[in-house]
């Protein structure tokens, strides 16, 4: 027995060494890029589907014969939502692993927890997850949407289409519902409607009994006004909240409902027939018609082996961030993080619904907006978009401490919050 | 040729003129249906309209397949078809006749956009359409739907349907969409008065909002009447929502004691810290879908019954795991509790890692029978068959539990080893297998309460996970290794958090009940109902 065991620690050791090894001698030829998604804990839900993708990217990049004509490489780690944890593998990711650049991160707070460590070590992150704004660093790239290119769009659609008069703002209790609510509560004031008609309504994260929450709404819409609820809840919490809206009998001919958190990976875990007719807005859905989608969906079905995948608005970001990236590094000539920062400005790729993404000065992308309805397939059917592209705005000109800034990482400015009324860049980066 | 081509253009001239001047009415279903894919919502809300006005027919089946999204353009030639799914094969029939066109490719055809707003014209079409069904259940319906427009046109169209309506039920819901409309309508203010009072009958938030509607009216004497109802109508509600509350904590509470109790048990018994607890009660989530999953495939037909078929399934999958984690690793760490704590914990991180390899991180769909979907209302009360059927399930399980500690042999000797061990032990008991029994039970309770919480909360790896702390909450609450504790205790938090939810809110009522059980504790630091004997004692 001992004899195995000395064996198998043997072997263990060798693998190890040579793997290490390995890596070592590989490094001159690859380019290395780091994957920073939570594979494990309550995030998983969401963020595995998104390492997934970038390793389908990735393996196509390759297949195209790489880039700088060397081969790419995912580093793979796993922060297991854990938010601090994500500082330290963002740290290992490019010290040890040596990265060029990191496709990661779900959550505000997970940004917020690496955001010190690309920045010290001067590397660069996309990050594919709409947000909150009020945010603009100098390493890091929002290619998910900014509030002015989800909720505005979305509240604009049901305030001229539907007539909707009084407003629902529900949410999970954190930062992404806490500022876009209070960005659309100035936004709904500044277009007329009254205090009493807004109702604000937070919840903990993974909330599952909605009973009361869901009988407030109902009373709250019974006032003679078209009502509507605009959902900032997060993940989990938003099967039970549909599942109670569906039981109370709550139809989104009366009362609908607009979510900026839920796509087609999220209604994959329901009966979505009770549901047809309530709204989400994205910039992407994988109903969207257009040749580049469709090839999209079939590369992503032919790579993950099961063809009842569905895709969804942070694989598209993902997608966009990954084609800029490689048209900036081609550019550049180099993956030098600030040869790419400079090189990546004005890079435009195109996106999957059809039209063309640009990386804007402040680090934001351009994406067109859709408001879309689910149907009883689980998928979402595109009621209305914007005639054109939305710039990113970084800070909204809706909050009163935010109005005056500005963000511009071209030369000479460099300034992620730039002051126009007192024409100083705050020191403070982000 | 010159005249030819002049003629040519005169006539598309006037077809021109005549689809833009005449009202579309006049136009046959045909030329409408042409029109329906084009133009904004608002112009095609109008189409809609016209359909229902030709009076034809063949108008009811067309706008039912236009609401149900099965309409569709082919992209080539333009051609509306309906199309009926089925898996993956497509098949079109024309909308007007029924006659089937054959199977075509799901890109072929480009589907004909409904949002809300056009949903609305449609319902509002049919329910004008549908007023003299023959179908009880459409006139309701219909009733209902002109309920919602108000739409003082129909005034006549329901006057007639109510003069041949025999149906009490029928003629009451026919009778509240007149005054609906009345209110809508220039009607003399007397009529409008007594619209009013047959409206506040009734206490649906539909009706709330159209009374509220009415306060703001023109008339003093419609306004005054309005104001007066909504105001009865408030205080009928106002003295419902304290019987609200408490049906919702009970539901609330029958949802804890399900996940609570087992660990009650196990808890209880062998004084085991089962931090797996919550994962066991996700295996019982995802059996059920894994039977759904296969009844979905092989037995369609029994899908109403899944549930009960994954009940006893669940209660032996997640028992056997649990029986395997006694023998596996706690058995081994006999009264070294922090031991357990940190081995059940890695278990369940084992656990869910597993889960998630085999199922994938994403949500599993589980279906919800029909007997458990929908709501039914008793006064201002609207009770959901989910919630009901699960209270009912607690106290079944409650009631199952409780007969099988005091009235079966082996219940008996759980009693005895949770008093005393060691005198268990000096009366011949094998205490080992008694641990073995416990564990599996209350893990298999565990695995019921996750057919249970399948159906309304999400089935994904991490189901547990939210239910572990509410779990030990109630039962450390409630009175360790007390079944009684565990049942008083979770209700008592249930209620107790959904009093506090619609005044402070569902973050800081969650946070107050925390604090309300820390306070508590340092008073009774053995709960509500302490046990009593030699081995808690020492």
């Amino acid at each position: 027995m001992k004899s195995v065991n000395t064996t198998i620690r043997g072997l263990a050791l060798a693998a190890t060494l040579a793997a290490g090894l390995g890596a070592g001698a590989k490094a001159e030829e690859t380019i290395k890029v780091g994957i920073l998604h939570s594979l494990s804990g309550t995030m998983a839900i969401s963020e595995t589907t998104l390492k997934d993708v970038m390793l389908m990217l990735i393996e196509q990049q390759n297949a195209k014969g790489g880039l700088l004509g060397k081969k790419l490489e995912a580093v793979v780690v796993d922060p297991a939502s854990d938010w601090p944890l994500f500082a330290e593998k963002a740290r290992e990711l490019i010290e040890v692993n040596g990265v060029s650049a990191v496709f990661g991160c779900w959550t505000s707070v997970s940004r917020k927890s690496v955001l010190p460590v690309f920045e010290e070590l001067n590397s660069l992150l996309f990050y594919p997850v709409q947000y909150e704004g009020e945010e603009s660093q100098r390493n890091v790239f929002y290619t998910g949407a900014a509030p002015n290119q989800q909720a505005i769009p979305a509240v604009d659609y049901l305030m001229q289409e539907e007539g909707v008069e009084r407003w629902v703002l529900a949410g999970t209790d954190y930062v992404y519902p806490r500022t876009t609510n209070k960005i659309l509560e100035a936004y709904l004031k500044s277009h007329g409607v009254a205090a009493e008609d807004i109702m604000v309504n937070y919840t903990p994260f993974g909330h599952s009994d909605w009973q009361t929450i869901v009988a407030d709404i109902k009373a709250f819409g019974s006032a003679g006004k078209k009502t509507a609820v605009v959902s900032t809840i997060n993940g989990d919490a938003n099967v039970p909240f549909y599942k109670e809206l569906g039981n109370q009998g709550i139809e989104a001919q009366d009362i609908p409902v607009v979510a900026f958190s839920v796509g087609e990976e999220e209604l994959a875990g329901l009966d979505t027939a009770p549901l047809v007719g309530h709204l989400a807005a994205w910039n992407y859905f994988m109903s969207a018609e257009a040749e580049a989608n469709d090839a999209f969906i079939e590369a992503w079905h032919a790579y993950i082996g099961d063809e009842t995948r569905v895709t969804n608005d942070p694989m598209e970001a993902h997608y966009i961030g990954f084609q800029m990236w490689v048209e900036a590094v081609e550019k550049a000539g180099t993956t030098d993080p600030d040869a790419v920062i400079d090189a990546i400005v004005g890079v435009t790729v195109p996106n999957l619904t059809g039209g063309y993404s640009a990386m804007m000065p402040n680090h934001h992308i351009t994406k067109p907006v859709l408001v879309g309805e689910i149907q009883d397939d689980g998928q979402f059917e595109t009621v209305w978009e914007t005639s054109g592209l939305v710039v990113g705005d970084a800070w909204s000109d809706y909050l009163p401490d935010s109005k005056d800034l500005i963000s511009d990482w071209r030369a000479p400015m460099s300034c992620g919050n730039f002051n126009t009324a007192t024409g100083t860049c705050s020191s403070a980066a982000n | 040729m010159l005249l030819r081509f002049l003629l040519a253009a005169a006539t598309i001239a006037v077809f021109i003129a005549a689809g833009s001047l005449l009202p579309a009415r006049a136009a046959s279903l045909e030329t409408l249906l042409a029109e329906l894919p084009e133009g904004g919502y608002d112009e095609r809300a109008a189409v809609v309209t016209a359909i229902a006005g030709t009076g034809d027919d063949r108008a009811v089946a067309l706008l039912e397949a236009l609401a149900e999204g099965d309409l569709r353009q082919m992209k080539d030639g333009g051609q509306i078809v309906r199309v009926v799914r089925e898996g993956r094969t497509h098949t079109a029939f024309d909308p007007l006749t029924g006659a089937e066109i054959g199977e075509i490719s799901s890109r072929a055809a480009s589907k004909i956009r409904v949002n809300n707003k056009l949903r609305r014209a449609i319902a509002a079409a049919l329910g004008q359409l549908t007023l003299a069904s023959p179908d009880r259940a459409r006139r309701l319906a219909a009733a209902a739907s002109v309920l919602k427009t108000g739409d003082p046109e129909q005034i006549e169209a329901l006057d007639a349907a109510l003069e041949t309506e025999t149906d009490p039920e029928v003629r009451t819901a026919f009778m509240d969409a007149r005054a609906a409309a009345v209110l809508n309508a220039a009607r003399p203010t007397a009529e409008k008065v007594a619209a009013i009072a047959q409206l506040a009958g009734r206490n649906d938030p539909q009706v709330l909002s159209i009374i509220t509607a009415a306060t703001t009216s023109d008339e003093p004497a419609v306004a005054a009447a309005a104001a007066d109802a909504l105001d009865r109508i408030e205080q009928a509600r106002a003295a419902w929502g304290a019987v609200q509350n408490v049906w919702y904590g009970l539901s609330l509470g029958s949802v804890l004691m399900l996940a609570a109790i087992g660990l009650a048990i196990s808890f209880g018994v062998m004084g085991v810290i089962n931090m797996a607890h919550g994962e066991l009660v996700m295996l019982g989530a995802y059996t059920t879908f894994a039977v759904q999953e296969l009844i979905r495939s092989f037995a369609p037909g029994l899908f109403e019954v899944s549930l009960l078929i994954a009940a006893p399934l669940a209660f032996l999958v997640a028992g056997a795991v649990g029986v395997g984690i006694e023998r596996g690793v706690c058995r081994y760490l006999h009264g070294r509790p922090l031991e357990t704590l940190l081995a059940t914990w890695g278990i369940s991180l084992i656990l869910q890692q597993t889960v998630r390899s085999i199922f994938g991180p994403t949500n599993q769909q589980v279906g919800n029978p029909d007997w458990m979907s929908g709501a039914f209302e008793i006064g201002q009360l609207t009770i959901t068959w989910n919630r009901l059927w699960i209270l009912l399930f607690a106290l079944a399980v409650f009631a199952l539990l409780l007969l099988i500690l005091k009235r079966t042999p082996a219940g008996l000797q759980m009693r005895a080893v949770t008093q005393n061990r060691r005198m268990a032990e000096a009366m011949g008991i094998r205490s080992g297998w008694v641990d073995a029994l416990t564990f599996g039970l209350g893990a298999g309770i565990a695995g019921l309460a996750g057919v249970a919480l399948s159906q309304i909360d999400n089935v994904s790896p991490n189901l547990g996970q939210s239910y572990i702390v509410d779990s030990f909450m109630v039962v450390v609450f409630g009175g360790v290794g007390n079944l009684w504790g565990a049942f008083a205790g979770a209700f008592t938090l249930g209620i107790v958090n959904k009093f506090l939810e619609p005044y402070a809110g569902a973050v800081l009522a969650k946070v107050l009940v925390l604090v309300f059980i820390i306070l508590f504790i340092q008073r009774r630091p053995r709960g509500l109902f302490a046990l009593k004997g030699r081995a808690v004692e020492s």
